[in-house]
């Protein structure tokens, strides 16, 4: 199977207030395409920034990471902006969507930047897939918790991405909600054939997952 | 991977993503912008008046001279000028002449005051009218001893039409009160009201006698195949040799149009203020904007946004806004434009028109866009640095505007910008440096002093306060403080006000000085050396003091160095004053000086022996003026009579005192002889003496003039009230802007600190301790910038009145400190007005809507 994320010695080192943060020391992973990966350890064990690096949110400061068949390290900010848009999706503990659109209109975002010209429909399409047909203009203070991460969802869907990063996608939720945020994440992933990549503390969540990550203090200590 | 892959800009996409961003934050974003809408609606009301003004000059200009040409003279004119005169009557349908001067009048109820006589002959206008009421006397004073007298004359006096009134030794009947005649404004009414008499009874009345100062004018209709101008260039030289000035449509058109687009042009420097004030508001509303949508900008980010494309979207919003706030204020303009004529009434000698000027709106909605989007440039080029991180936690790396190239070339644009537009305003480089740095100061010194004042307040941190004092203190520098812009926007505001406010009293106190005891406070000129006795013995017999008595000569300067006006003009290297050969002074003489004046060069000789030169003085200013050295050799014509004289010294006079002052000083001995007039000084201690000797002296001499100090006193105090009201209504725009930037930057700053009052209330913090918390940081922030403020102004005073004024500068602490006060008082109460809706709430509510 074919590797779609290939991290090779990477590190990242903050600097603030004159002193150095070594985040991240020497990670290397490979990511197989269409598998289910989750990434666990403590808090402050440097996952989310590993994901953030993985997604080409932020530069690594040293090593190489390819995603995709691309080699992020080169990229500007906004060569990898178009790298997201064509291949990842995102899902965020805080749901992260646009205050200002309404839950359709998120939905839609990632395919009007692609110059879809069906955006409006496939992203009904998905919005009914997550079982919000009927809440497409509303806005996100609008809905619930839930809800919104529901849309969240739909929205990571909406550009067909190759990988899709989850950042504790139900971390803000109760544990009934989310269970079902938990199923339609996996069901979705599996219909779509879409790369998983997931950091949570919830280790009955990874264990869902194909392979599990251990991370701390910045190293990965079980692949 | 470069960018040629990268996703085209789809504008379309790029104007709905800005459309659907500002869904919940429209009435706030309209609120940042109403401070352009004031700033825009004074300068398209100012350009459109500007714009009619110039329109209306134009196709008024005939009625401004009320001929096609008018040729002046201060002195009668010999026969080659009247030869002059003549041949242009020859040329003309019809011809009409004036002689005017000042004189007093005595009204029916025994009132007297100095006006000016017009004594007309022919039918002057022939463009415009004299309007009067009734309609009828501006052609039948004429035809029998009437007199048109000037409505504010009428009205003081209480004087009917039918009335009588004497000028001079003859009385007339008033046909008709006189409501504007030709080129005349408000204005020249105020300080010279006028009074029109036939030119026939002038001899009888006993005014014009030999050395009265008479000016006299001569109006023509020429024929049509006549060019006014062609003519008066043919004639230019020999108008010059006879010292004949002119006017034609065209040259009262350009200089009429020269002094009003001046007007105009200082007028749109005001309004500019306004606007850059409205813009430091701008700029700082999309600074908080942006830092409200850096969540938003960072999800755009994560979802394949480029930082271009982040950047654009919130452009189009600023440009959006800018237009929106531009049209508002273009609208709000045209209707304000329709008030400024009744404001400049009494300012403009035509009729202002009131029509919408369409050059003036788009220039306004060009400027209001122009100016709004380089004010929010700065804000908005920060969420290109805007990282997608965000989404996952806080960026690291802030936005440092100095770090960034592109902040700099900001900046130069709206340097650039400044004083570009200042130096379209102003003439020269000068001026234009002047505003420049004046206004780069204010700005700066207000920064410099709000950053002073959020490290001092960190510094020097009174944690031993009780917690309301120190938590409304710490508002000043916690994240999110609004210290800085409050600062500038109410420090310049009240800096504005001051400094009018000061300008206002210094006028005021320069005149009031002079009403001060001891000092004269009423002169009696034109006295002819015949009755200098009889005139000092009835003021004496009053009981009034004599306080100064001068005997003036009319001299004509004819040549420097033995280089006259024929001289100067034939050879154009000769360096020499032109303009002060072949002029006419009004000297004195005496042996000794008076306290007002000094020599600072030369010395002073009092007498000249029979036989020797004079050795004159001269005051240092007009001597740098006409380039006029010690030793030089001057030559006066005294009324035919040739004396030579040598400039023996130099005097520093104090023009500021009530006190014959001269430019030239001749020592006894010299023209003692000379055809001569006299003036005196006296001081009247009440209205009620006052008017006594005015009836006294204007009955026995009525060829006497007065000025009486009151007078003088109320005609400024009324024309001070005029231009008061025009610099109040001017400078009330960017008080208003000021007002809108103070209680947007609030608003703006209660979204800041909602969250935490709630909380405080949560916590249990009473609707009392939440408002003194509020009052407290207000009452620093106003108190600080109002401080800072009338600092600057009594700089820029100081500044006016030592540069400009030349008086002492006495500033009144007192209205400084009121106004102190005023400020601080209003901040806190728009402070405490906004914080209202806080405490009112239910913290849940609030709480719940926030999320």
């Amino acid at each position: 199977m074919d590797s779609i994320l290939s991290v090779r010695n990477v590190s990242k080192v903050y600097r603030s207030g004159g002193r150095t943060l070594d985040v991240l020391q020497a990670i290397s992973l490979e990511v197989e395409a269409a598998s289910t990966v989750s990434i666990v350890g403590p808090s402050g064990s440097g996952k989310t920034t590993l994901l953030g690096l993985c997604a080409g949110l932020d530069r690594a400061t040293s090593g190489s990471i390819v995603l995709n068949g691309t080699t992020l390290d080169e990229l500007s900010e906004d060569e990898r902006a178009y790298v997201r848009n064509q291949s990842v999706g995102f899902v965020f503990q805080n749901f992260q969507l646009l205050p200002t659109l309404t839950a359709l209109e998120n939905v839609m975002v990632p395919l009007e930047l692609r110059g879809d010209r069906n955006s409006r429909t496939i992203a009904m399409t998905l919005l009914d897939k997550v079982g919000l047909a009927d809440r497409g203009h509303h806005y996100p203070v609008q809905l619930s918790g839930g809800e919104q991460q529901r849309v969240s969802i739909a929205r990571a869907f909406s550009n067909s991405p190759k990988i899709l990063f989850a950042d504790e996608p139900t971390g803000n939720l109760d544990a009934e909600t989310g269970e079902t945020i938990e199923n339609l994440l996996f069901e979705l992933n599996r219909d779509a054939g879409t790369t998983l990549v997931l950091v949570t503390h919830d280790l009955e969540l990874a264990s869902k997952t194909q392979r599990i990550i251990r991370m701390k203090g910045g190293r990965i200590i079980a692949p | 991977m470069r960018s040629a892959n990268l996703q085209k800009v789809d504008f379309r996409w790029i104007f709905r993503m800005a459309w659907r961003d500002s869904r919940q934050n429209r009435s706030r974003l309209l609120l940042f912008i109403s401070s352009v809408i004031i700033g825009i609606a004074a300068l398209v009301a100012i350009y459109a008046f500007g714009d009619n003004l110039a329109r209306d000059i134009d196709q008024q200009a005939a009625t401004l001279v009320g001929a096609d040409l008018e040729l002046h003279a201060n002195r009668e004119l010999p026969d080659e000028g009247q030869h002059v005169v003549d041949s242009i009557r020859r040329l003309s349908v019809a011809s009409s002449a004036e002689q005017r001067f000042a004189s007093m009048v005595v009204f029916p109820d025994g009132g007297t005051r100095l006006v000016q006589v017009r004594a007309l002959e022919g039918d002057y206008p022939y463009y415009g009218k004299l309007e009067t009421v009734p309609e009828a006397a501006a052609r039948t004073f004429r035809a029998h001893r009437g007199a048109l007298v000037d409505k504010t004359l009428m009205l003081q006096f209480g004087a009917k039409v039918g009335d009588s009134l004497k000028v001079g030794e003859l009385m007339f009947e008033i046909a008709g009160r006189l409501e504007q005649a030709p080129g005349q404004s408000g204005i020249s009414a105020t300080v010279a009201p006028a009074v029109f008499i036939p030119l026939e009874y002038l001899s009888a009345t006993g005014l014009n006698q030999k050395g009265s100062r008479i000016n006299y004018h001569y109006y023509f209709r020429l024929e049509e195949r006549v060019d006014a101008d062609a003519l008066v260039s043919q004639l230019d030289s020999l108008l010059e040799v006879h010292r004949i000035g002119y006017d034609t449509v065209a040259s009262r058109k350009q200089e009429t149009g020269r002094v009003f687009s001046d007007l105009s042009k200082f007028l749109s420097l005001v309004g500019f203020v306004a606007l850059l004030l409205g813009c430091i508001g701008v700029s700082s509303a999309i600074h908080i904007h942006i830092k409200e949508k850096l969540n938003s900008i960072a999800i755009l980010r994560c979802l394949g946004v480029s930082s271009h494309q982040a950047f654009l979207i919130y452009l189009v919003q600023v440009l959006g806004l800018g237009m929106i706030g531009s049209v508002i204020g273009a609208a709000a303009g045209t209707v304000i434009q329709q008030v400024l004529p009744a404001v400049f009434s009494d300012f403009v000698p035509v009729t202002i028109s009131r029509g919408v000027s369409w050059a003036a709106i788009a220039q306004g909605i060009g400027l209001g866009v122009w100016i709004s989007l380089l004010f929010a440039l700065l804000p908005l080029l920060g969420i290109r640095r805007i990282a997608p991180l965000n989404t996952l936690r806080l960026s690291f790396d802030a936005h440092h505007p100095a770090r960034d190239k592109w902040s700099w070339v900001v900046y130069g644009l709206i340097a650039l910008f400044v004083v570009g537009y200042a130096s379209l305003q102003l003439d020269g480089w000068t001026q234009t440096v002047v505003f420049s740095v004046g206004i780069a100061l204010a700005f700066a010194v207000l920064y410099a002093v709000a950053s002073l004042l959020v490290w001092l307040v960190r510094r020097f941190f009174p944690a031993s306060w009780n917690y309301l004092w120190r938590q409304g203190l710490s508002n000043l520098f916690r994240p999110n403080n609004q210290t800085i812009i409050l600062v500038i926007a109410i420090g310049l505001g009240t800096s504005f006000i001051a400094t009018l406010l000061l300008v206002q009293h210094m006028l005021i106190e320069r005149v009031s000085l002079s009403a001060s005891e001891h000092q004269p406070n009423m002169v009696l000129f034109d006295i002819q050396s015949s009755q200098k006795d009889a005139v000092a013995g009835l003021v004496k017999q009053q009981g009034l003091p004599v306080l100064d008595e001068v005997p003036i000569v009319t001299v004509q300067l004819e040549a420097i160095n033995g280089i006259t006006a024929d001289d100067a003009r034939k050879d154009s290297t000769i360096v020499v004053a032109r303009r002060a050969l072949g002029r006419e002074f009004r000297v004195t003489y005496r042996s000794e000086l008076s306290d007002s004046e000094k020599i600072v060069a030369g010395t002073w000789t009092g007498t000249t022996a029979p036989g020797d030169t004079a050795r004159i003085s001269l005051e240092e200013d007009y001597a740098r003026r006409i380039r006029v050295k010690l030793g030089d050799k001057l030559l006066f014509n005294v009324q035919g009579v040739r004396i030579p004289a040598v400039v023996g010294s130099f005097r520093e006079v104090d023009w500021n005192r009530v006190q014959t002052n001269f430019r030239l000083v001749f020592p006894a001995g010299v023209i003692d002889e000379a055809p001569q007039f006299h003036v005196l000084m006296t001081r009247v201690p009440d209205e009620t003496v006052s008017a006594g000797l005015q009836q006294a002296v204007v009955n026995r001499f009525p060829n006497i003039s007065i000025i009486d100090l009151g007078l003088i006193l109320s005609v400024l105090d009324d024309i001070l009230n005029k231009i008061g009201f025009v610099i109040r209504f001017m400078g009330s725009f960017s008080i208003l802007t000021g007002f809108v930037v103070l209680v947007s930057s609030v608003m703006i700053s209660k979204y800041q600190r909602i969250r935490e009052s709630v909380l405080l209330r949560t916590l249990g913090a009473s609707r009392k301790q939440i408002l003194a918390i509020t009052a407290l940081e207000y009452m620093f922030l106003g108190a600080i910038a109002a401080f800072t403020g009338v600092i600057l102004a009594l700089g820029s005073s100081w500044a006016l009145a030592v540069f400009s004024f030349e008086v002492p500068f006495v500033p009144d602490m007192v209205l400084m400190l009121i106004l102190i006060l005023g400020v601080t008082a209003l901040t806190v109460l728009i402070g405490l007005a906004n914080s209202r809706g806080i405490t009112r709430r239910p913290p849940l509510e609030v709480l719940r809507k926030d999320a």
